[in-house]
């Protein structure tokens, strides 16, 4: 993470979650950029989150079910605590986003766990992608059993909300020896096709579960060919491109578009390139909470714009 | 004898069982280590006919996939195992598709 990406208020605030724990991140849109804002305050501070904008989505990330390890024997209890803050919120969201790795061992019992958790979200519509902990059945099929019904099975899709063009991206399937996550040339060009004729000023969110830009190669924290993706996404004005995987948060900001990944509510991982590799990261039960979280996005109407926030479990 | 040191018989004498196999039928064993996100050995040399099996010896579940697309895992949680017999020679590659910079090979003479 590098701190100097971001000069804006919320970021200084996500570092200062980040220092608690994690629980969540919200969104904002404000002026056609999203900005993220912490969903403790956004809870604390209904005023600051009103200026800010309403509630567009909250994004959960990385709930691997059926995870019972020493870095986190209960996540069924810490999913609940992420789903208690967002049902807290002044105003429910909109929508829910996940990014993937809803499950850890892609069982069908973990797929129908966590879908009987998510039923008491409080929030519109629930969208979901596969991380590689949701695919990993030798028949690549619970996922979309589950999950697959909003995307005919193909797990990409569009839709729009609020006037916001939303694109739900696959990038778990096509694994390359190396490690980086791959989109494929059929979905690159279902993409072209998605944005041909949208106007430049339509806010766009991209959501996959591996980050869509190169946060740490020697760990496959990328995808190789994201740069095709954002060739297409160059001409628009706000972009917001989430993602999950790396269980921690990392953002930049490049021109009209923002990156960001979200905390899980399962466990932490370590930094990039600290330790031997990916895996969970054990930290003391009482900074546990801590380091898990949930991402919120507002959208802000004058000037017209999406803020992110971010909330620990804490 | 109480059950669990009944279990614990068991177990003796599946392993005794495997490795008298190993003699016979020749038995290969890859062991999958997460500690270090390696298949350990990365390549193995087996003879046609030869079951190789993977065991999961990590906390993070890990996957094999032949490249070719004739073997193909579930999610292997800790000390889960996966095997898959050899019958044609030749040089198989495999990879994990949670961790796909883990690369292993599997050469059948």
């Amino acid at each position: 993470m590098t701190d100097d990406s971001l000069d804006f208020p919320s970021r200084r605030r996500a570092l200062g979650c980040l220092a608690y724990g994690g629980a969540g991140t919200l969104f904002v849109l404000a002026g056609g950029v999203f900005t993220p804002l912490d969903l403790a305050a956004a809870a604390a501070d209904a005023d600051r989150t009103a200026r800010l904008g309403r509630p567009l989505f909250v994004q959960l990330s990385d709930t691997h079910i059926g995870f019972n390890k020493e870095a986190n024997p209960d996540v069924d209890a810490t999913l609940t605590r992420a789903i208690d803050l967002v049902n807290a919120m002044p105003e429910a969201p909109a929508l829910l986003i996940h990014t993937g790795d809803i499950t850890h061992l892609s069982r069908p019992a973990e797929f129908d766990h966590a879908q009987q958790l998510f039923s008491r979200i409080n929030a519109g519509e629930m969208h979901t992608v596969p991380g590689e902990h949701d695919t990993s059945d030798a028949t690549v099929s619970e996922y979309y059993s589950h999950f697959g019904k909003s995307s005919n099975n193909k797990g990409y899709y569009s839709f729009d909300h609020a006037g916001v063009h939303f694109i739900a991206l696959v990038n778990v399937l096509q694994f390359k020896p190396g490690g980086l996550g791959t989109l494929g040339s059929d979905q690159l060009e279902w993409v072209e096709d998605d944005l041909k004729g949208r106007s430049a000023s339509t806010p766009i969110v991209v959501f996959a579960h591996m980050p869509l830009w190169s946060v740490y190669e020697p760990w496959g924290w990328g995808t190789g060919d994201a740069p095709q993706l954002m060739a297409y996404l160059r001409r628009f004005g706000s972009v917001t491109v989430l993602n999950g995987h790396i269980h921690q948060i990392v953002q930049k900001v490049e021109g009209h578009v923002t990156f960001h990944t979200a905390r899980s509510t399962a466990y932490p991982q370590p930094a990039a390139g600290v330790g031997e590799g990916p895996g969970p990261l054990k930290v003391p039960a009482d900074q546990l909470a801590g380091a898990l979280g949930i991402s919120t996005v507002s959208l802000v109407k004058h000037p017209r714009t999406l803020a992110l926030a971010d909330r620990t479990l804490a | 004898m109480n059950l669990k040191m009944f279990l614990a018989a068991g177990i003796l004498a599946a392993s005794l069982c495997a490795a008298s196999n190993g003699a016979g039928a020749a038995e290969a064993t890859i062991q999958v280590s997460a500690k270090n996100f390696m298949f350990t050995p990365g390549s193995v040399t087996v003879k046609a006919g030869t079951t190789v099996t993977w065991v999961n010896l990590d906390e993070e579940p890990h996957t094999v996939l032949s490249d070719a697309g004739l073997f193909r895992s579930s999610a292997l949680d800790t000390q889960e195992r996966f095997s898959f017999k050899f019958d044609k020679a030749g040089t198989y590659r495999y990879l994990c598709t949670i961790h796909p910079r883990m690369l292993g090979t599997v050469v059948v003479e």
